[in-house]
């Protein structure tokens, strides 16, 4: 099959790029930029005139829940989303149902996935077992299997002797641990920012505390164990200002941010809707204002879509009662060039923080636009404006606060290898 | 903007939460309460307002008080009154809340009475029922209890008629309190000049001051010169959580004594939502001193809850 992608603005932020060339792709690989290659008859040809050409995007949060939580999504429903949003890379936290914390599990999945063949897929595996915080997981078992990092979802480590020793074993390899900064004492199982919001309605709350205490915990550790820290899902002004100065003294840390927080606070819990909901919470506006900053100033490494999608019955019930996560895979792209166009940025920094920045986290080496490499692509008219609603979106979760608002940014097509697995 | 308590005409539909009533609303409730407070001396205590109508009291949360008088409030304008107690039934064999609702409905109710332990379940409710419905929340979580807090300032309108010149003290744990929130926004609203909250730090929400209210943390400060003193109930599982180190030390220092009181105006009344715990957070003498008005607001929340159950009705 080969495929030649024309009139099209390329934009390959690893690569420098952002001019209008076209693209040849041969045997699943990009064998021709700007340049017709010589004997190269398409067998199609894709017209993107007036669209943007950009390297498939890498999500560091995909929740597919599988296996387990099938009635909640199941992993073709939602890497069929994952086309659909220009997807072509997915990392997925280990709460799943058995949890990731044994080779055959993850090699099952990898299995499925490859088989679906719609996005590569990178577990991350837990690093203690069942995520309860007591054992440590077989970690170079469960990397040889295909995992990519370890985490603990959203189950905080209590034990700082045990988050301690893990760190140091996963330092012993290498790996990376991908941690979310929450205190549970602090956190004591609130629903909401601590803030007017919530004083107000009376939700329980989550202060700012718990967050940035639980990080200064884990910088302070992956300074004394060396391990390379991947901090997951910022919500507070705070933590923004931590890891800049961790950065600045050279701390071997990134992190990333919810599509999502870059664009909702408190307030849009409203009457207690329970699509709001969302785990680290909703913040105050200075919180979202500086989320913004930190990913334009190149703080906060990578935007994720936190994906996360809840059956319709876990989210009909009162907000406290409600499972925190929204759907996202298809929303990843048009809100993070909304983010982008409202704070002035280049199309190229839109792009760089959900391809090249994630994928440097991942450690992939070839998510970019280059001769040779594979032909991970995403297609998509920035202008074109769509309603989000629930039959729009492929994913099974249909729960986000952006239900019945317009966001531009339409994919038209994603190309995993040089197979088109969505096309619109 | 969208208020999901009233009609498109901005008339009461639901009763969810003081907050986002119009002061005209309220007004009307109590002026309402007024003609009913005179049914309950008569020698026939009803009025056929509700007639034929189907008041279901349904009750996630135990509580034996305020369905009480909202049972009484539904009988004497002639409804006819179901009591529910989920939290013993249904929800113990699994049904979510709208099974429960959807077959009440079923059973034709017109009017749900709803106490449930989640903050916002009323707005919850009052989203998936059918249009002839209407909601009244008596009391979500640590959201709100506006029928609570009418009956407080229908109380304090009695005593103290002239509402823009008082100088009023709410005393306890605000953070757990749904009345206070919901006595906060009524005050607020019927343009109390100053609101005081009193209470140490760990009883208070981070942001109190937001909405609307001066934060004491002593009470021979917050206490002087108010016209009204609203004391909030204390739970005694405060102790364990490490709010509080001891009952003996929370009357010490938060307890109405007569002393305390003293340093209110001289004619100051005292308002307690029940049911009080004597020696916690009020000493006897003053629960049953001069200046208690505690058993007159049981006695005017009847009214109260009749008016607003009269005035959804008259809404339908």
């Amino acid at each position: 099959m080969k495929i030649h992608i024309k009139n099209g603005r390329l934009v390959d932020p690893a690569n420098g790029i952002d001019a209008q060339k076209d693209i040849f792709i041969a045997a699943g690989k990009i064998v021709g930029i700007g340049q017709l290659p010589a004997d190269f008859t398409p067998n199609q040809v894709i017209d993107a005139a007036g669209l943007v050409v950009c390297p498939g995007l890498v999500d560091l949060s995909a929740r597919l829940r599988e296996p387990g939580y099938e009635y909640k999504a199941t992993l073709e429903s939602e890497m069929l989303a994952a086309a659909a949003g220009g997807i072509t890379s997915l990392a997925c936290p280990p709460d799943t149902d058995p949890v990731l914390d044994e080779p055959g599990l993850v090699e099952m999945l990898k299995h499925r996935a490859r088989q679906l063949n719609l996005a590569h897929v990178y577990p991350l595996g837990a690093l203690t077992r069942q995520l309860q915080g007591v054992m440590l997981t077989e970690m170079c078992e469960l990397t040889e299997a295909g995992c990519v990092g370890f985490s603990q979802a959203g189950k905080p480590i209590n034990d700082t002797l045990v988050l301690w020793r893990s760190m140091r074993y996963a330092a012993t390899f290498g790996f990376t641990v991908w941690l979310h900064p929450q205190d549970s004492y602090l956190a004591d199982n609130g629903v909401a920012h601590d803030g007017e919001v919530a004083a107000r309605l009376g939700l329980r709350p989550i202060p700012a505390v718990a967050e940035t205490i639980a990080l200064a915990t884990l910088l302070r550790l992956a300074r004394e164990t060396g391990v390379r820290l991947h901090v997951c899902r910022l919500s507070t002004s705070e933590s923004v200002e931590m890891i800049a100065a961790a950065k600045a003294q050279g701390l071997a840390v990134t992190c990333d941010v919810a599509a999502n927080h870059l664009h909702l606070t408190e307030h849009d819990i409203g009457f207690f809707d329970a699509n709001s909901h969302l785990k680290p919470p909703l913040r105050s506006q200075r919180d979202k204002d500086a989320l913004r900053q930190g990913v334009a100033d190149g703080t906060i490494d990578a935007i994720c879509s936190d994906h996360t999608p809840v059956d319709e019955d876990a989210k009909l019930m009162p907000f406290g009662e409600s499972e925190a996560g929204a759907t996202c895979l298809e929303l990843l792209l048009p809100l993070t060039l909304k983010w982008a166009n409202e704070q002035g940025l280049p199309l190229s920094a839109a792009i760089a923080s959900i391809t090249s920045k994630p994928a440097a986290i991942l450690g992939l080496k070839t998510n970019h636009l280059g001769l040779q490499t594979p032909a991970d692509i995403c297609i998509f008219d920035p202008d074109q404006y769509w309603r989000i609603e629930a039959n729009a979106l492929k994913s099974q979760g249909k729960n986000t606060p952006f239900t019945g608002l317009e966001l531009a940014g339409k994919v038209r097509y994603t190309l995993l290898e040089g197979n088109i697995v969505y096309k619109s | 903007m969208y208020n999901p308590q009233l009609t498109d005409d901005g008339k009461l539909k639901h009763l969810l939460s003081i907050e986002g009533l119009p002061k005209g609303i309220i007004t009307q409730i109590l002026d309402t309460a007024e003609s009913f407070v005179g049914v309950a001396e008569r020698e026939v205590k009803k009025v056929p307002l509700l007639r034929g109508k189907t008041v279901c009291n349904i009750f996630f949360e135990n509580s034996t008080r305020t369905r009480t008088t909202f049972e009484i409030a539904a009988k004497r304008l002639s409804a006819d009154v179901i009591n529910l107690n989920v939290s013993t039934s249904s929800q113990s064999k699994g049904e979510t809340i709208l099974d429960t609702i959807d077959n009440l409905t079923a059973m034709h109710a017109d009017m749900f009475v709803i106490r449930h332990s989640q903050s916002g379940a009323a707005h919850f409710i009052s989203r998936h029922v059918k249009p002839h419905i209407h909601v009244i929340n008596a009391g979500d979580g640590r959201h709100a209890h506006p029928t609570q807090a009418l009956l407080d300032v229908f109380t304090i309108r009695r005593y103290k008629p002239e509402m823009h010149n008082l100088r009023v003290a709410l005393v306890g744990d605000v953070l757990h309190s749904r009345v206070a929130r919901s006595e906060i926004h009524a005050l607020t609203t019927l343009g109390v000049p100053e609101i005081r909250v009193i209470a140490p730090k760990t009883l208070l929400p981070e942001y109190v001051e937001r909405m609307g209210v001066r934060v004491y943390h002593d009470m021979a400060a917050g206490l002087k010169d108010v016209d009204v003193v609203m004391m909030l109930r204390l739970q005694n599982e405060r102790m364990t959580g490490a709010l509080l180190p001891s009952a003996q030390e929370y009357f010490k220092t938060f307890g109405l004594t007569q002393e305390k009181l003293a340093l209110a105006k001289p004619d100051a009344i005292v308002t307690h939502p029940g049911p009080m715990n004597r020696g916690i957070e009020i000493d006897s003498s003053v629960a049953d001193g001069r200046q208690s008005v505690i058993l007159p607001q049981v006695t005017y929340g009847i009214a109260v809850r009749m008016a607003v159950m009269s005035i959804l009705a008259g809404n339908s």
